[in-house]
């Protein structure tokens, strides 16, 4: 089990150096940030004079290691926006990017896998082709529209629900439903085809012959073994969730996590700021990734965690 | 082998089951009808696509879309098993008076769960007993089936086990609830030959301690020899004879039940080349109307355009054909 | 029973003529919308000009947030309503069309090539170029992707090119890993074993034997990654980082109609509507591929379709037996 975590750490500092690698070089390198950072009528003198406070005159490869070195000690630096440390505005807006991503696909593992099972249980059947039609559908629909859809109807038209912003629970559910509700489509699919394949299996067939109950066939037998694919799927719609979605479904809501953040970042070129969230989400999608391993050798005691 | 006597057990009439393919509808079973008596061990052997599988899952209520029970009539102690107040009664019996052990230990034990779990559940569901009874009944029943180190092997997974070990345990979960009636449908063809013996001679140890009866569905004559007292062979979905085991090896009387006899090799001839029966089983989607048999029977005559009956001929036997009595014993 | 020991096919897999390809899609009526919806979006992608009552980027400031014709002060000029900038909602919608389809097919064409031909490298090759492939697809896989996206973008500037580069870049590994699967399980079919064991060069291996069995998932593969990136395509538009005005695209111009989400509700519908059918059309024709390239998937529609038809039946004649 230890060798095992420290592959996988292994695997994940890898990666989280890739990505940070990545920004950096394509922040410093790639197109001009001097330029992209100061007023256009700056003078020559006042861009060489940024340039030295942020250390962008000296070798790259003298930068690299002072940006290795920050990166140690989790110091990305100030941001050139807010005029604080990059991590500590990372850190405070963590919690509300985390909330929504697990509060969504929370929602959306909930919802689908009723629906999944009563759709496999009876194959053509009415819950059956509803499901599968309504998946479609939400599959077909953009994220943000659908969250400017809910906000048009259930915060202007009806007056149920306030249309962006945080603060009480009532501010939480729209967000949270647009960021579930793609992930409900793509999983109930999964739990509804692995129940499918599951069902089909021979030991169903000697559960039945045993005369156990319905209930307990499908829902202990042939549920814990099509968890898998639900998992994986799982761990992958988290993962987009709090690196991805993250960014529209905040937007649409003006909802100050880490993906709004980013936005705002990005239209100031606050390029320090962007560095510490990406570094940040990479960890968390490392995270992620191990948590599901462990979720899996939960379910499935065989898995040699390799 | 011995039989006790009393009334009938199951009772299978006139069974039809259907398939709903895309290329059309497979006729499985095309009209079984079979009786099983207390303590008696019946096998039912045919070849692969004859229908002897699907006509006892439909005993344990296993026919699912796409098949489906046409016609026909199941009856466990008199009481019917089909239907709607049948399935009340299905219920209440299977797994617990009624059990079924199936081919493939492999895939017919649940890969995530330990044994102990897969035994005592059956024990609690039909049972009712408390954890700590229901894991010493389960070791019990690991011991009654010759499994070394019950104890230890109740917290195993079935994947630690070998076929053997893990049809043993099929078998325990089965007999758990002292069933009156255990299914085995070819519960030893997955298995090695050494492996075979075994598990043959387990069962047969516990049908007569136990008082069982047997149903024992194989391809395999030989099986047939060691354990049954009563046989029926099936092809293309009907029964085309029916007898006392012995009976049927020494004067087997349907061209079919022949032509078995004659295909297996025996160790104690001498032969050059085995001897096959000509021909491909029929297509079921679209069964020939008369004998299922007639295309590939030395002895086919006009009237075997009509579909036969089983009609008794001579002591204890059945057969479907139309030549029965007038063919020489092979 | 395995009904298909009974009754092997006769008929062969492959579609025999155009007229197959027909009847197969009309039984399945779902495919045939979604082909059909498909087609119609290609036409309308490719005759914009044509179509169009207006030139999308025409501003009439007289005409300023003008709803849709059915509506009180909606005219018949503009079908669909004006934008702020009294643009043509309807011609907006029909060129947008251009923009999302093109960057779908270029960013498949690219990622899927790039990543085909590194899977069957790894794939084929194995050993050290193998563990090498998948080592990189596995990190590059658990990048942010979006963030990373929209970081590149910001930094070299958006316009369609650099779009269709980024999204390339970040969606490669699919076919990569896809292509590697099927490889290695094609590679230990008997045929191929027989036919590298006679001597046939790699390239002969790979292109007469080992690519045919790869056409159809990846096909499919390819069908559903074009419904992911034009939606990413309109998410990054959406967020600003994607197409730039004055070229049109459906997410910029539901951006450009949030501002105005509460007055003019027409402006941010129709781009989405557009933007959901065309995703709808690719999916239902994704699953129709899937349906008819897998015998298994028919043999399971099947059965679905007789459930449905016989619970219908036993619904109306509770009596009656499926003959």
């Amino acid at each position: 089990m230890g060798r095992y975590f420290l592959k996988r750490l292994l695997q994940g500092v890898v990666v989280i150096f890739g990505v940070t690698v990545l920004v950096f070089v394509v922040t410093r390198l790639v197109g001009d940030p001097v330029k992209v950072m100061l007023p256009l009528e700056a003078t020559a003198e006042q861009r060489a004079e940024f340039e030295r406070q942020l250390g962008l005159d000296r070798p790259m490869a003298v930068q690299f290691v002072d940006f290795m070195g920050g990166l140690t000690r989790l110091d990305f630096g100030e941001s050139l926006w807010q005029r604080r440390p990059a991590m500590t505005i990372v850190l405070e807006k963590l919690p509300l990017t985390l909330q929504l991503a697990f509060l969504g696909v929370g929602l959306a593992l909930m919802l689908s896998i009723p629906l999944g099972i009563l759709a496999a249980l009876r194959p053509g059947g009415l819950a059956d082709r509803s499901t599968v039609f309504l998946s479609l559908i939400g599959l077909s629909v953009p994220q943000f529209w659908l969250g400017l859809l809910l906000i048009v109807i259930l915060a202007v038209q009806l007056h149920w629900l306030p249309t962006s912003g945080i603060g009480t629970p009532a501010h939480l559910l729209l967000p949270t439903v647009t960021m579930a509700l793609p992930a409900l489509a793509r999983l109930v699919m999964i739990v509804r085809s692995s129940m499918i394949d599951e069902l089909n299996q021979q030991y169903i067939k000697t559960c039945f012959a045993k005369g156990l109950s319905f209930r307990r066939v499908i829902g202990v037998h042939a549920l814990r073994n099509a968890a898998l694919p639900v998992v994986t799927l799982c761990g992958w719609e988290l993962i987009r969730a709090v690196a991805g979605y993250s960014v529209v479904v905040e937007t649409v809501f003006a909802w100050p996590g880490l993906g709004l953040t980013a936005i705002q970042a990005l239209e100031r070129d606050d390029l320090i700021l962007l560095q510490a969230i990406v570094f940040v989400v990479a960890i968390l999608v490392v995270a992620i990734n191990i948590l599901m391993d462990l979720v899996y050798k939960a379910i499935d005691p065989r898995l040699e965690l390799a | 082998m011995s039989c006790t006597a009393g009334p009938l057990l199951l009772e299978i009439e006139n069974l039809v089951v259907h398939f709903t393919t895309r290329h059309g509808v497979v006729q499985g079973v095309r009209g079984v009808n079979l009786q099983v008596a207390p303590g008696e061990t019946l096998g039912i052997v045919g070849e692969s696509g004859s229908g002897k599988s699907v006509a006892v899952q439909a005993v344990m209520g296993l026919i699912n879309v796409p098949g489906e029970i046409v016609e026909g009539e199941i009856r466990w102690k008199g009481r019917s098993l089909l239907g709607r107040d049948g399935r009340a009664h299905l219920d209440a019996v299977r797994g617990r008076e009624i059990a079924m052990i199936f081919q493939d230990p492999m895939t017919s034990l649940d890969p995530l769960f330990r044994i102990g779990t897969q035994i005592t559940e059956v024990l609690r569901r039909h049972l009712g007993m408390g954890r700590k009874r229901a894991r010493e009944r389960a070791i019990e029943l690991l011991e009654l089936v010759d499994i070394s180190a019950p104890e230890k092997r109740l917290d195993q997974f079935p994947n630690e086990l070998s076929g053997g070990m893990r049809q043993r345990v099929m078998i325990a979960a089965a007999l758990a609830c002292e069933p009156e009636l255990l299914i085995a449908d070819e519960p030893t063809t997955a298995l090695d030959v050494t492996i075979q013996a075994q598990i043959l001679e387990l069962l047969a140890g516990l049908q007569e301690r136990l008082k069982l009866s047997v149903i024992m569905i194989t391809h395999d004559l030989g099986v047939i020899a060691q354990m049954c007292h009563r046989v029926a062979v099936m092809y293309a979905g009907q029964i085309v004879e029916v007898g006392l085991a012995e009976d049927i090896f020494e004067h087997p009387v349907h061209p079919y039940t022949q032509g078995l006899l004659r295909a297996t090799p025996r160790p104690d001839e001498v032969t050059e080349r085995m001897v096959a029966i000509d021909g491909m089983p029929p297509n079921l989607i679209a069964p020939p109307a008369g004998c299922a048999f007639a295309a590939r029977c030395a002895c086919a005559r006009e009237c075997c355009g009509l579909p036969p009956e089983l009609t008794p001929c001579g002591e204890d036997r059945l057969v479907s054909c139309w030549c029965a009595g007038q063919q020489q014993p092979g | 029973m395995n009904t298909a020991d009974l009754h092997p096919d006769p008929r062969p897999r492959r579609f025999a003529s155009v007229q197959g390809l027909f009847g197969e899609l009309w039984r399945d009526k779902a495919g045939f919308l979604g082909v059909a919806l498909m087609g119609a979006l290609l036409f309308m992608a490719a005759a914009a000009p044509l179509l169009a009552p207006h030139p999308p980027t025409a501003q009439d400031l007289r005409a300023r947030l003008v709803p849709p014709a059915w509506e009180e002060e909606g005219s018949r000029k503009h079908l669909l309503g004006t934008d702020h900038l009294g643009r043509d909602v309807l011609s907006r919608v029909i060129y947008g069309a251009r923009v999302s389809l093109a960057v779908g097919a270029v960013v498949v064409l690219l990622a899927g090539s790039f990543g085909v031909v590194l899977g069957l490298l790894a794939g084929y090759r194995g050993g050290r170029t193998d563990s090498l492939i998948m080592r990189w697809i596995d990190t590059q896989v658990a990048f942010p992707g979006l963030l990373i996206a929209l970081i590149i973008l910001a930094v070299i500037g958006p316009s369609m090119l650099t779009v269709i580069l980024v999204l390339a870049f970040n969606g490669w590994m699919v076919y990569g890993r896809m292509t590697r699967g099927l490889v290695l399980s094609v590679r230990q079919t008997a045929y191929v074993e027989a036919a590298e064991m006679v001597g046939c060069s790699a390239t002969r291996v790979i292109f007469r034997h080992i690519l045919p069995n790869l056409t159809s998932p990846l096909l499919t593969l390819a069908i559903l990654e074009f419904a992911r990136i034009v939606l990413a395509e309109a998410a990054l538009s959406f967020l600003g980082m994607g197409i730039q005005p004055p070229a049109t695209s459906w997410g910029l111009d539901v951006a450009a109609g949030k501002n105005y989400m509460f007055r003019a509700w027409w402006l941010v519908t129709f781009p989405g509507i557009a933007i959901s059918i065309t995703v709808l059309a690719i999916n239902l024709v994704a699953s129709w591929l899937r349906l008819i390239s897998d015998p298994q998937e028919r043999e399971k529609q099947f059965a679905r379709q007789m459930r449905a038809l016989s619970a219908r039946r036993r619904r109306r004649r509770p009596e009656a037996v499926t003959p």
